[in-house]
């Protein structure tokens, strides 16, 4: 019989979940867990400089991977720190599980030292979370923590521990759990067949259709399904930010991100559509513009793996709840058994349509119309440089919509973004747990001043496990997304949307140990970049000054319908 | 519209409190709950009305239904029910008003459950209706102190939620 304590049945139970790495920092609460791993040896641990970004590392960790991110954080601030990087991944349906230390089961709810009802806190923005009041429990929470975290639509589960069910001196027998089985939890996989069947009849009667994909295309492992039933179909994509990578940027069928700085062409094809195929998205805000507008011809076929999805904002005519996955089998399999193919001469005159669309290149920009640089020009460099294959993460802003609107992504899990929160900080941790996980990858965080110092702490955890991220700081020496705003709707009213005082970034990176570059003009991009990446094992921060006054076009107008756009500062839809 | 939603849930610490969570969170009104174990201790029945147009309800009940401690859930109000609410009231009962709240309560068929010379304890069962017409018509001025159980419910006939 084997007999453990709380704290290495805690270890155990992960290990029998094929966790190699979490990321935490230690404190009172959590001190047995911290002993046990450092006894065990089994688990590498990171240890960041603050709790938000051992949450934004192991979701960066479980975007890129698929598996499970995992957190450990200490009773009261250590576990409130977390709590940004939670709701992060609440949002975007990642994976997480967050080990919350707690005060001793006799101290709770009186007001202990360090207490914090975690599980009140955090209960809006988890998926699940337990509560552990005896040690023996660890085995099976941690089992069904994983399970819950990382089936259906996935997200963070949180488990409070309270620091006497991980005390040395108990001892309780490990017990292996067998397979989850919970008679209130039974997450849907298989889309009902009559429904597919009626998607594929309304896809191959359509005139004008298009695929509007999501992050559920990520989430499902479905990108090769998709790019199969593009194919198939012959008729246009166009992508979520969520979605972007799961079908190469630079394919003649894809039309661009849609939505608030989607492409004038992936708006105006979505607009004008007789039928939207969406998989895996889920008509946000941001996508559709006003409601009430929306696409005004389109049949609209809604995949989705959560219900609740479903007819949330925007009525879906054929409802497909299922697994992404499963479902595109289905419906590529139907699809290579009928006769029938989709009506090619009335897609052709929609592709005429669509390029006429196309032709109008929304996505230019004139970069001699200042001396300065321009952030786009930044972002397309990159891009070159890199070949397209970098694994590019991003904080919030400008910069945020310039990288998913310039660099050519070629594979899924290759651009993480905080799309559902949009949380400034989370570019430079979620690029740490991605180049954890991916050692060997070129690992990129596009970020602005502004975003960047709400993590920069975090410089001195890469020096410590030589996590060699690039930092494309695209420095506009302004809170650009703020100021943009502020200049089209408050008069140029530019209310606290400056960042001065700016550090000397360059400096700043060398006090922590890595390389830094200040890069001021065009011409000297391309050879700065390139050192950069050359300098394969070091992290090098690039602080790339651009124009300060640049705007990201075309830009959804507010109230409108999806072909409503802001296309440059002196042109409108 | 007005629904009826009765829920079989894990009888668990926190499960409730996600529940009623999720009404705040998403802006869903509750109007009445209840809630206590059933005879298999493990599962709790909750029931709770609420109010609003066919998508609402329908995105409240897939909410719900998403709640990993939620076993079960039936809207009570798509189908033939009996829904009651048990009505605690203490009315002033002087003088000539005395006779008159017994006669209405008579009529009401509730029934008089505690007695001082200055008023009447009543206790009266039926859908929330009838508790508020026999509010209306002993008139506010007699009306010391109501306490309301909120709405349950079970459908008709051979319909069972059960596990
Ligand atoms: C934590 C957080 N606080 C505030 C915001 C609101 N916000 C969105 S973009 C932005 C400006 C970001 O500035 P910067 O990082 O320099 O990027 P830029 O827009 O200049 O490219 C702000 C303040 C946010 N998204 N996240
Ligand atoms: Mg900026």
């Amino acid at each position: 019989m084997e007999l453990l304590s709380g704290a290495d049945l805690l270890i155990r139970s992960l290990e029998e979940e094929g966790v190699e790495q979490i990321f935490g920092y230690p404190g009172g609460s959590v001190l047995h867990i911290y002993d046990a791993l450092f006894r065990h040896k089994t688990i590498e641990h990171f240890l960041v400089r603050h709790e938000q970004a051992a949450a934004h590392m192991a979701d960066g960790y479980a975007r890129v991977t698929g598996k499970v991110g995992v957190v450990l954080a200490t009773s009261g601030p250590g576990a409130t720190n977390t709590i940004t990087g939670i709701a992060t991944a609440y949002m975007d349906s990642i994976p997480m599980v967050i080990l919350s230390g707690q005060v001793p089961g006799h101290l709770i709810g009186e007001d202990a030292f360090q207490e914090t009802d975690m599980l009140g806190v955090s209960r809006p923005i988890v998926k699940h979370s337990f509560a552990v009041r005896c040690a023996d429990q660890i085995p099976e929470i941690i089992k069904k923590a994983f399970y819950i975290a990382n089936t259906g639509r996935k997200g963070p589960v949180l488990i409070d521990l309270p620091k006497n069910v991980t005390n040395p001196a108990d001892l309780f027998e490990y017990k292996k759990p067998g397979k989850v089985s919970m008679r209130s939890y039974n997450p849907v996989s298989r889309g009902h067949s009559g429904q597919i069947k009626k998607a594929v009849e309304a896809i191959l009667k359509a005139k004008r259709p298009i695929i509007y994909s999501g992050g559920g295309v990520v989430q499902g492992n479905s990108s090769d399904l998709l790019n199969q039933l593009v194919k198939k179909l012959g008729c246009p994509i166009t992508s979520t930010l969520m979605g972007l990578g799961s079908y190469p940027c630079d394919d003649e069928q894809f039309v661009g991100m849609l939505g608030m700085h989607g492409t004038y062409e992936a708006n105006m094809t979505m607009h004008h559509s007789d039928l939207i195929l969406a998989i895996g998205a889920r008509f946000d805000d941001r996508v559709t513009n006003n409601t009430e507008k929306f696409c005004p011809d389109a049949t609209i076929i809604h995949i989705d793996i959560d219900p609740t999805s479903i007819s949330k904002t925007i009525v879906a005519d054929i409802p497909i709840v299922g697994a992404v996955d499963q479902v595109l089998g289905d419906m590529v399999s139907q699809l290579n058994l009928l006769k029938e193919s989709v009506d090619s001469e009335a897609l052709s005159a929609w592709w005429e349509r669509i390029n006429e669309w196309r032709a109008k290149d929304c996505l230019k920009y004139d970069p001699a119309g200042s001396s300065k640089m321009k952030p786009q020009q930044v972002v397309e460099m990159l891009s070159k440089v890199t070949n397209g294959d970098a694994i590019v993460t991003t904080d919030v802003g400008q910069h945020q919509m310039f990288a998913a609107q310039y660099y050519k992504f070629k594979r899924s899990r290759q651009f993480i973004t905080s799309g559902g929160l949009g949380t400034m900080g989370f570019g430079l941790p979620s690029a740490m747990g991605v180049q954890v996980a991916c050692p060997g990858e070129t690992v990129v965080c596009v970020t602005g001043e502004g975003s960047i110092q709400m993590n920069i702490q975090e410089l001195s955890t890469c020096l410590q496990y030589r996590l060699p991220v690039k930092i494309i700081n695209i420095n506009n020496q302004a809170l650009g997304m703020v100021k943009q705003w502020q200049d089209m709707q408050y008069d140029k009213r530019h209310s606290h949307s400056y960042m001065e005082s700016l550090p000397d970034f360059v400096k700043l990176v060398e006090a922590y140990g890595h390389v830094g570059m200040r890069v001021d003009h065009f011409s000297d991009l391309e050879a700065a970049m390139e050192e950069c990446f050359a300098l394969k094992d070091r992290l090098v921060f690039m602080d790339i000054y651009v124009d300060p006054n640049e705007h990201v076009y075309p830009m959804s107008i507010a109230g409108g319908a999806m072909n409503d756009m802001i296309l440059s500062k002196t042109e409108r839809t | 519209m007005r629904r009826i939603i009765s829920i079989l849930m894990e009888n668990e610490p926190g499960a409730l409190s996600r529940i009623v969570g999720l009404f705040s969170q998403r802006g869903y009104n509750i109007d009445t709950l209840t809630v206590a174990p059933t005879d298999d201790e493990t599962l709790s029945r909750l029931t709770l009305t609420t109010r609003g147009d066919e998508r609402k309800i329908e995105q409240i009940t897939k909410q719900l239904n998403k709640l990993i401690e939620v076993a079960k859930l039936v809207d009570l109000s798509e189908g033939a029910h009996i829904e009651r609410e048990l009505l605690l009231i203490k009315l002033k009962a002087t003088g000539a008003q005395r006779a008159e709240i017994k006669r209405t309560v008579d009529i009401f068929r509730g029934q008089i459950i505690d007695v001082t010379p200055s008023l009447y304890t009543v206790q009266l069962v039926g859908d929330s209706s009838k508790l508020d017409a026999f509010v209306d018509s002993v008139g506010e001025g007699a009306v010391l102190e109501v306490v309301r159980s909120g709405v349950s419910g079970i459908g008709r006939g051979d319909k069972v939620l059960a596990l």
